[in-house]
């Protein structure tokens, strides 16, 4: 598969053109979209139209951006204009966003090429895509298994070639758990580099949109792309978007990491051992590599599956069937809300609504909400003690290899505890990437996660492309 | 910190949400509820009187827009969306209460 | 009013006022009343899955300014959602600031010289607006109901008073003069019919010097006289029910203006759990000293200082020019009377020509010139015009502007000359020999009956004190 470094270089340069490169993603969706159930919506119409103003402007001689006429998809929960958005969901079926998100606006001004919406867990939750209102996805490198989630389409769709790369939303590890999964890169930024704006919430605080890729410097160019301020979103950074391509090889000479047992224990042994040959390629890349227990991840789990799901029950109010989407008819305004959400909501979309609901209400709330606040406080301090001694942490991206399908869906405990190792991040905010390393149980990819202070994203480009060379990339 | 969770608790919490469980949902989610509540626990046992409650990742303050008018959607587009429109406004079933 | 026995009513006002923005709080969307339904919105105000609100800047400087006119503390604040299920609210939540409100602990001095604490001051948004089809167009009854987002998401400030309120009376003076600072401030119109002040009132009785009684809720009053009406229905209503015996249940009730009575519309049992949470998706509020400085110094003199400054150079206060003071400020009238008085107008005829004659044309105000309204009243003063005159000659300056002698030539407002006045007089004694007797006898109400004589005859042409000047003369 060409990436998307050179999907953009060679339609600039008259080599390809934005049309050609569009007809042979097209042409993998069409050979296997059926099997793994990638895309919930190919927009070839759209995709035409925008391939064929990119390769205008190149006719012209005009600066068709820096990713001119790259092929990318997008997770089914990005507002897009005209295209329907359903989050997975049947209570969003049919629905056609009058509005783009500013990630999508983004992607069209560098010229890249949307051509479709990906599956994921109905409203980004769930760690499979197995909560999908429209059949699950499938892993491309063993469709008897899951892709994780809850970006599992975005991430199959660059695992199977049919982009090189794709944006997906991780708010407790759905961006880097699934990338785990299907062998590709997967970058959850800091909190407030991508404009949010058009993401439909998840859990405000904690959302943060980013891309899937091959490799790492694809990674690297499509979040400069999407990051920087935007003035619609108000937790958004005051910053502009930074540097990132530009210092992919600056390696990790002199750099110390935290090699984190807290974040490596309890992981099947083939992940563990992925975890310590990563450790020893960035120690013979020049790094000093530091063990380190940060007992606090510990509680992320429990902080998370209170604050997200509160959260989310707040955030999900508004598919009450008044104004867009499905309703289902009743007497009563209240009865309608009731029967619409009851039929347009999937059961762990329930789950999380109640959770939430009930750690909001009185008389719970110091208890649970109130509490997991403070543990978040916890999480953050302990990052900011680790890293006053280090430049990065590393530990393994989620427990195991991929999971057979419908192996955890009846059981949400065991599923929610695939995100045991990425919720800490997204807790604190900060940045985080898995990347691919080595491999496992019938030669299923393993992973690991590299995570930064915030802003670190630069830094963690170039210890990510150590590991990646190590394993044979370009 | 807090007992387990009852089958009253998560029909009420149903009612706030306005989703309807019937009999064996009920029992499914107060038992699955129930783990999540129970596994939580674990950061009751900490006594974390004094630490302050992070509900932003970072301290971000005055963030404003100018007073300034952006152009509305069009009206047709937005009723497109609507389950159900007319006189030019959304149409729903009769509302049993005033507003809080 | 006054209640029975030594009942005392306990009151709290809760104002909620729609900011004059020109945008709303949270979107780009005009903040327009009266626009084709769902015109001004978008994907924020219409609550579509992910869009974000961003603060507009002028909600909070006009916050700041209404919370600086009552004395509060401007003090560091957050925004909540309040999560209730309603269709005129598009999210299902409303966003609100709750513990922590961008003003705090003020008071607010009313005319008679009493003292509203003010508890808070804060920022939330508005709802959008349903319609009630079938039944009698009313929620209870109606078949179906349609919704309207343009006032979704419009900026109100809500001003919290503390339970300081005795009597109707004083809520409503309360009430206004919370609205001339409103107008003052520029945060608002105050036109209560058309919603952009409503007001919520507590209400609970108690017997002089004991502990506060349980109090109601009475719910969306839209006008001065609502007010005073409901609260003294249900302060009686609240005292009835004690000495029957009964019991007041904490609730929240509906004031009916044609009935003229509330009734329970929710009781505290019912009451939603609102399930506040910090706003995830807005920041922090702490105006620094440099942006509260600049609003200070945008602040006009407020209702109170601009009467302090008028009553002060009028001689008596009777209770009719209080009134007249009242319309003056409210209509920001003052430059005018202040012009006359410097001129030399009597104070009480500079006050009384404002509240009546320029408040009556107040929509043609601008072309009135302060020199205009000093020299008609000079002329009405100096006996040149009579009253009737004086006012046609300041409606005719209203309507068309002008130059006021010249006005009152074009109308042949010439003086009566005293020998046409002696003639007329002279005639009117023979016409009516009863009447003049008893006047030189000594009833001095019969100089009334002369003076409107002499009007009639001249049609208003006199002055009354000279005709009263002619009839002594000849007593």
């Amino acid at each position: 598969m060409t990436s998307a470094a050179e999907i953009a270089a060679n339609v600039a340069n008259g080599n390809s053109t934005a049309n050609d490169e569009l007809e042979r993603s097209l042409e993998a969706i069409r050979a296997r979209n059926d099997e793994l159930n990638v895309f919930l919506y190919v927009d070839e119409q759209g995709a035409r139209r925008q391939a064929a103003a990119v390769d205008e402007k190149v006719r012209r001689g005009e600066n068709p951006g820096v990713l001119a006429g790259v092929p990318i998809a997008i997770k089914d929960n990005l507002c897009q204009r005209g295209i329907p958005t359903t989050c997975s969901s049947k209570i969003l079926e049919g629905w056609r966003p009058p509005y783009s998100a500013t990630v999508i606006e983004r992607l069209l001004a560098a010229g890249a090429v949307p051509v479709g919406k990906t599956n994921l867990d109905e409203f980004a939750m769930g760690s499979s895509t197995e909560n999908s209102a429209f059949g699950p996805t499938k892993n491309p490198l063993d469709p008897t298994r899951v892709p994780g989630g809850s970006s599992g389409g975005s991430a199959a769709s660059v695992a199977s070639d049919m982009t090189s790369v794709a944006l997906g939303s991780d708010t407790g590890g759905s961006i880097r758990q699934p990338a785990a999964l299907c062998g590709v890169i997967g970058v959850k930024p800091t909190y407030g580099l991508v404009s949010r704006y058009g993401l439909i919430a998840f859990a405000s605080s904690l959302d943060q949109i980013g891309p899937f890729a091959k490799n790492v410097t694809d990674a690297a160019i499509v979040l400069e792309v999407i990051a920087g301020y935007d003035e619609m979103d108000s937790t958004s950074l005051h910053e502009p978007a930074p540097s990132l391509a530009a210092h992919v090889n600056d390696g990790v000479a002199g750099k110390r990491i935290g090699l984190v047992r807290d974040l490596v224990d309890g992981a099947d042994n083939e992940v563990v051992e992925a975890v310590e040959r990563a450790a020893q390629v960035l120690r013979d890349a020049g790094a000093t590599i530091v063990e380190m227990s940060i007992p606090e991840f510990r509680l992320g789990l429990s902080a998370y599956y209170i604050l997200a799901p509160a959260e989310a029950s707040s955030n999900l109010a508004r598919y009450d069937g008044v104004r867009y989407g499905l309703r289902v008819d009743a007497d009563d305004v209240t009865a309608m809300n009731e029967a619409t959400r009851t039929a347009g909501f999937g059961d762990e979309v329930k789950r999380r609504i109640m959770l939430g609901t009930y750690a909001l209400s009185a008389g719970y709330f110091d208890a649970y909400y109130g509490q997991a606040l403070k543990v978040r406080t916890l999480m953050i301090d302990a990052f900011a003690r680790a890293y006053r001694d280090v430049d990065l942490l590393l530990g393994a991206t989620t427990p195991s290899v991929a999971f057979k399908l419908g192996s955890k869906v009846s059981d949400p405990m065991a599923m929610y505890l695939s995100d045991i190792f990425t919720i800490p991040t997204n807790l604190s905010g900060e940045a985080a990437v898995s990347v691919p390393f080595g491999t496992g149980e019938a030669g299923l990819p393993t992973a690991v996660q590299l995570l930064g202070p915030a802003r670190s994203e630069a830094r963690l480009f170039a210890a990510a492309r150590v590991l990646e060379i190590a394993e044979g990339h370009s | 910190m807090s007992s387990p969770l009852r089958r009253d608790d998560v029909a009420h919490v149903a009612k706030l949400a306005r989703l309807s469980l019937s009999s064996a949902e009920l029992d499914m989610f107060t038992e699955q509820l129930g783990q999540v509540l129970e596994h939580a626990n674990d950061m009751s046992s900490l006594d974390l009187d004094g630490v302050k409650p992070t509900a932003h990742p970072f301290e971000l303050v005055n963030v404003v827009r100018k007073d300034e008018i952006r152009v509305s959607l069009d009206r047709d587009e937005v009723l497109a969306m609507a389950p159900d429109a007319q006189d030019g406004r959304f149409a729903v079933p009769r509302i049993m209460g005033e507003a809080p | 009013m006054t209640l029975p026995g030594d009942w005392e009513m306990v009151v709290g006002l809760e104002v909620h006022t729609e900011l004059k923005t020109t945008t709303k709080m949270f979107c780009g969307c005009a903040n327009h009343f009266g626009s084709e339904p769902n015109t001004n919105v978008c994907p924020v105000c219409l609550g579509l899955p992910g869009s974000l609100p961003v603060l507009n800047e002028r909600a909070v400087e006009l916050a700041m300014a209404i919370g600086m006119a009552l004395h509060c503390t401007i003090a560091p604040s957050t925004f909540h959602r309040k999560n209730y299920f309603y269709p005129d609210m598009p999210k299902d939540f409303q966003i609100s600031q709750y513990d922590l409100p961008i003003n705090k602990g003020g008071y607010l001095d009313l005319p008679d010289g009493s003292r509203v604490t003010i508890e808070r001051a804060h920022l939330e948004e508005d709802t959008g607006k349903s319609t009630h089809l079938g039944g009698s167009g009313r929620i209870h009854g109606a078949d179906r109901s349609l919704v309207d987002y343009n006032r979704s998401g419009v900026p109100l400030v809500e001003i919290v008073s503390g339970p300081d309120i005795r009597s109707a009376s004083q809520a409503r003076a309360y009430a206004s003069e919370l609205r001339g600072i409103l107008i003052a401030t520029g945060a608002s119109d105050g036109r209560m019919e058309e919603g952009s002040m409503r007001i919520d009132a507590n209400v609970s009785v108690r017997k002089s010097g004991e502990p506060f009684g349980t109090r109601c809720e009475i719910k969306n009053l839209n006008s001065l006289r609502s007010l005073v009406r409901s609260i003294e229905f249900e302060a009686r209503r609240q005292i009835e029910l004690i000495e029957e015996g009964g019991v007041v249940r904490q609730e929240t009730r509906h004031w009916d203006e044609n009935l003229g009575e509330t009734s329970t519309m929710r009781t505290k049992e019912e009451a939603e759990d609102y399930r506040y949470f910090r706003e995830p998706d807005l920041v922090d509020l702490a105006p620094d000293d440099a942006w509260q400085q600049r609003v200070r110094d945008q602040l006009p003199p407020m209702p109170a200082e601009r009467r302090a400054t008028l009553s002060s150079r009028l001689i008596a206060s009777n209770e009719a020019q209080l009134d007249a003071v009242e319309v003056v400020i409210d209509l920001h009238l003052e430059p005018y009377v202040h012009a006359a008085i410097d001129a030399g107008v009597e104070p009480a005829l500079a006050l009384a020509r404002a509240a009546n004659e320029l408040a009556a044309g107040i929509e043609n105000l601008d072309r009135m010139t302060t020199n205009g309204y000093c020299s008609t009243l000079l002329m009405e003063q100096s006996g040149e015009l009579s009253a009737t005159q004086a006012k046609t000659v300041l409606s005719e300056l209203l309507a068309h502007g002008g130059d006021p002698k010249e006005i009152a030539a074009t109308l042949g407002f010439e003086r009566l000359s005293s020998e046409s006045l002696a003639g007329t007089v002279a005639a009117l004694i023979e016409q009516f020999p009863d009447e003049w007797m008893r006047y030189r006898e000594g009833d001095e109400k019969l100089a009334q009956f002369f003076i409107g004589q002499v009007m009639k005859a001249t049609k208003g042409q006199a002055n009354g004190k000279s005709v009263i000047e002619q009839l002594q003369a000849r007593r």
